[in-house]
């Protein structure tokens, strides 16, 4: 383990702890311009988790042990997450703990703890949001291995360092398993990230919500875990994106100087990329929850179809 | 026979120390076999036949996984038993793929006889003894059919497999239905049986010598090494339950007492998936391309019905039997791309496909023996199989809970559990392809992967819906509220099953060394070299650049976020935590009845993918004084293959009914027509 991957890997941490529910905000902030609204503070989604951790933690008289061990699973495996994808730099001690497939499970883990915590109180809302989770989950969780699959076929490698590496040394050009890639993973960040066209994060009418429905019985520093852990999920499927597709600005091993310069262009990037997720948002109508399994089926089919083209292409 | 073989086991010489492993787990056969005729000694004597006798066939098992253990590393052995036919001994062999599936036998067999220790209860159909002396049966004849050399050793221990099992199966003979789901299996247990003697027919080449060293010395015509191939493919498929001749396994494993159904599905189907691996690269030669993709498109077609079918059950038991189905699809998917890629002369590739198989085996042993034991620690607890009645049980009953808990992330694929090295295994074989020489090949490769990812999606959907609806929420029946929870002894045997699961999930790499143990004489490569150059705590097949994974490293760093954010947060803030009623958005008057059933929780799946079932549902109007919603679902298997087979059998049956009479002398006169024939016949001949 030499000392610069260290200290990158614990910018990144630290990075994304610090940023992720900036990002939020930023979304926040945006979409409100958009629809010609006030928007809050940037830093409202910080003072939001102050509150929630100073507040008492208020549970159901039958909730069991696994209701309160939820929150810490899936912060845990959100913040993993966002250590191992490489944005700073490509030397990562943690990496090779995980490749893209152990990622994509690092994700169905969150998924399935929270869909059980939402079922354990047995409220008629909680299960029905873990059914829609889970709904949501086993049509975007093929859909997106499909597309780190295209990824790593292009690269030869499943590990997401190398995938970045070598993304990143290709000359610039529009790849057509990448573009159809691209798409394929758009929809899916959007309805794992309880975005528009699926849910609204913004709605609180319980019938149409799905991860407001999951978390309902939660307060207090539960709550605050699972919303960090929310705004860090949204961070780290951003940084795939930007791996997968703006792989350019990332620092190579042994590089420290580098290290540092690569924390502006991040921040630019994912402020360009929150814009336009905002953006996206604003411009598109919430579908039927029966409308999703067609939206998620097409992002899997065209994630197919782009490794299919590489195959077929060669590019 | 079994006295004959006890008979047999008491060898000439009395010098333990220059027997060899393989006399060693003949003993262990032979203790199995005495703890059952123990038995039927204390037939009636249920507390000893349970708190002696099955612990003492746990014991055996431990001693079995311990040799196997040893005899995967070890240099085949070889012995010959003078029971069976005069001039047909029992051949046995002991080599390293008969090795690793002993192991799973012993490691399987450990936790279920501890389990079963505990299990059984007074007044449950056959008598506890009885029980005892099949069960041993069932685990000798499966140990002692793993060990045979020779067509005939292996067909009567098969034979012998099938009877222990179908007997265990109707244990509760009482019941109609119990009666039937035993029918079923019995006749499609034989219809594989046929098909393997036919296979083994054709691999001894007309040679009239049934030993499997003389079949893998012949080397057959492809069209005939293709007709053994597919009989195997027909045989062990049947025992494995590759769709379409699935069908008896959603039948006789919810019919089975649980700790029987765990041993079928964690054991005995494996011992078809050995079957298939013994004539697939040890006895044929050669395998051409296309046998790969007919393994892997079954493996395809079964794991996703499995799975859609798992995820729409409302029976626990046959929820959990649906997901075997899926499993074993996924060990064929892996099969058959080892069989792709070694026609293709990429070996390593090959070597891959098949420790993801082999670790698979294990680690679906481990974890669908501790759910389907978790399930009968709920029916014995509540009498309840029907997930609709179930529901909050972590409460009542936390010991099997969080024991299932592990089972069910297991199962569901995910990281840091044994289900997830295996899939990930298999993943990284489709991914490493680099071309094979035939563009189809090359299409069907990327969408079998696509494939296998929805599988294992599915299967965190149909595991969420299984141990959400049984364990968490409240109880839908009042009566739950007195569940007792599982006794030591089951507690015992679901530990050790839970801890397998752990194990494998978390030290995969010793796994891999007794797989590359069986893959290196079945191939000649293996994957274990470039494991071992990578280091103990990472997992890369290839080199760490190109694929990497650490179950410890991945548990360790989620643990330290998850203490870290516990220590900030109680340090930073304070720890306080009231309890009260559940919010639910403020609407007052919930009942347990208002969470999902099972039939809700599926609904979403049934939807999606209606094509699937043959479903007839019928909804009540607004107007109904009491609604009812029914909705039934069935394979369209049933509908479109066995039916009609059905009654072709019938017309037949009802055709040779006009030959029988019933009047002696009609008999007599069909007996002197074929002699005047058959007279006719060799005078012509000749």
């Amino acid at each position: 383990m030499n000392p610069t991957g260290t200290v990158a890997q614990l910018l990144e941490l630290l990075l994304a702890l610090l940023f992720a529910p900036l990002l939020s905000g930023w979304v926040n902030q945006c979409r409100a311009w958009l629809q010609n609204k006030s928007a809050p503070s940037l830093l409202q989604p910080y003072w939001m988790l102050d509150k929630l951790f100073a507040k008492d933690v208020v549970i159901a008289q039958h909730a069991s042990p696994l209701f309160r061990t939820a929150p810490y699973v899936v912060f845990g495996a959100m913040t993993l997450a966002c250590g191992i994808v490489p944005t700073l730099s490509i030397d990562l001690p943690l990496a090779p703990a995980a490749d893209a497939i152990a990622l994509v499970g690092l994700f169905a883990l969150a998924r399935v703890f929270i869909s059980l915590a939402a079922m354990d109180v047995g409220t008629a809302f909680g299960t029905l949001g873990a059914r829609r989770e889970m709904l949501v989950g086993f049509l975007a969780e093929p859909a997106l291995l499909t597309v780190l699959f295209s990824a790593s076929l292009i690269t030869r490698s499943t590990s997401l360092p190398s995938i970045v590496a070598t993304l990143g040394h290709r000359e610039f050009a529009i790849y057509p398993s990448l573009a159809f890639a691209g798409v394929a993973f758009t929809m899916v960040s959007l309805a794992e990230n309880a975005r528009v066209p699926v849910d609204n994060p913004a709605t609180h009418l319980e019938l149409t919500m799905i991860h407001e429905a999951l978390i309902l019985e939660y307060s207090g520093r539960h709550l605050a875990l699972l919303e960090w852990a929310a705004s860090l999920k949204l961070f780290a499927y951003s940084c795939i994106g930007l791996a997968l597709f703006f792989p350019w600005g990332v620092a190579e091993a042994g590089a420290p100087l580098a290290i540092v310069l690569a924390v502006p262009v991040l921040l630019a990037k994912l402020a360009i990329g929150g814009a336009a997720l905002a953006l996206v948002e604003t411009i598109s109508a919430k579908m039927r929850i029966f409308r999703v399994p067609e939206f998620l089926a097409t992002a899997f089919l065209l994630a197919v179809l782009g490794m299919l083209v590489h195959l077929l292409l060669g590019a | 026979m079994t006295q004959a073989l006890a008979s047999a086991l008491a060898p000439a010489v009395f010098d333990p120390g220059s027997w060899l492993r393989l006399d060693w787990i003949l003993i262990v056969v032979g203790a199995w076999l005495f703890v059952g005729i123990l038995g039927i000694v204390w037939l009636r004597r249920f507390r000893v036949v349970a708190q002696v006798l099955f612990p003492l066939g746990a014991l055996g098992g431990l001693a079995l996984l311990a040799l196997a253990l040893g005899a995967v590393f070890a240099p085949p052995q070889v012995a010959e038993l003078p029971i069976g036919l005069p001039q047909l001994h029992y051949h046995l062999r002991l080599d390293s793929l008969a090795a690793y599936f002993l192991a799973v036998i012993g490691v399987a067999g450990v936790g279920v006889s501890a389990f079963a220790a505990g299990y059984f209860r007074h007044g449950e159909g056959t008598p506890p003894g009885l029980l005892c002396l099949e069960y041993h049966v069932f685990l000798a004849s499966m140990t002692m059919l793993v060990l045979a050399a020779d067509a005939y050793a292996f067909m009567t221990m098969w034979e012998t497999m099938a009877l222990a099992s179908y007997f265990l199966v109707v244990a509760n003979h009482r019941l109609p239905e119990i009666r039937s789901a035993g029918y079923l299996y019995l006749l499609l247990a034989h219809v594989g049986a046929i098909a393997i003697l036919l296979c083994f027919g054709v691999l001894q080449a007309n040679t009239g010598d049934y030993t499997f060293a003389n079949m893998r010395a012949q080397h057959l015509a492809p069209g005939w090494a293709a007709a053994a191939f597919l009989l195997a493919v027909l045989g062990f498929g049947a025992k494995a339950g590759i769709v379409p001749l699935h069908v008896w396994l959603p039948e006789a494993h919810p019919a089975a007492p649980s700790p029987v159904s765990a041993l079928m599905s964690a054991v005995m189907l494996k011992t078809a998936v050995y079957g298939l691996l013994r004539v697939t690269f040890d006895l044929l030669h050669d395998a051409p391309w296309w046998w790969g993709t007919v393994l892997f498109a079954l493996g395809i077609a079964s794991a996703l019905f499995g799975v859609l079918f798992s995820a729409v059950q409302t029976d626990m038991k046959r929820l959990l039997a649906y997901s075997s189905i899926e499993n074993i699809g996924l060990l064929f998917v892996g099969i058959g791309l080892a069989v792709l890629f070694r026609a293709f002369g990429m070996l390593p590739l090959a070597a891959l496909a098949l420790t993801a198989a082999l670790v698979h085996v294990v680690s679906h042993a481990l974890f669908k023996s501790l759910l389907f034991l978790g399930t009968g620690c709920v029916l014995h607890a509540t009498g309840e199989r029907n997930l609709g009645r179930l529901g909050g049980l972590i409460r009542t009953m936390p010991w099997v809970a969080w024991t299932m808990l592990l089972g069910v992330l297991a199962s569901a694929g995910l990281p840091p559990l044994g289900g997830f090295v295996a899939e990930w295994l298999l993943l990284q074989g489709f991914l490493f392809t680099p071309l094979l020489p035939d563009g189809f090949l090359n299409m069907l490769v990327p969408v079998g992967a696509a494939a296998v990812a929805l599988v294992a999606a599915l299967a965190g959907y149909a595991m969420v819906k299984f141990f959400g609806v049984v364990f968490l929420g409240q109880p839908r029946e009042a009566r739950l509220a007195k569940a007792r929870d599982a006794r030591p002894w089951e507690r015992a045997g679901l530990l050790w099953l839970a801890a397998g699961c752990v194990a494998v999930g978390l030290f995969p790499i010793p796994l891999i060394e007794m797989a590359d143990r069986v893959t290196q004489p079945l191939l000649g490569a293996g994957i274990a070299a470039t494991v071992r150059a990578n280091g103990w705590l990472l997992l890369a097949p290839d080199s760490v650049a190109r694929a990497s994974y650490s179950p410890l490293l991945f548990l360790g760093v989620v643990v330290a976020i998850c203490a870290a954010a516990y220590l900030a947060v109680r340090r930073r803030y304070h720890g306080r935590l009231r309890r009260a009623a559940p919010w639910d958005c403020g609407f007052p008057a919930q009942t347990p009845r208002m969470q999902d059933t099972a039939e809700g929780f599926g609904q979403p799946i049934r939807q999606i993918f209606e094509p699937f079932f043959r479903m007839r549902r019928s909804l009540p109007s607004p107007f109904d004084r009491n609604p009812r919603y029914e909705v039934t679902i069935e394979d369209h298997v049933w509908h479109w293959i066995y039916r009609p087979v059905a009654g072709a059998v019938e017309r037949i049956a009802r055709l040779f009914a006009l030959v029988q009479q019933g009047r002696i002398a009609v008999y007599l006169l069909y007996s002197f027509l074929t002699l005047i024939a058959m007279l006719i016949v060799t005078k012509a001949w000749h």
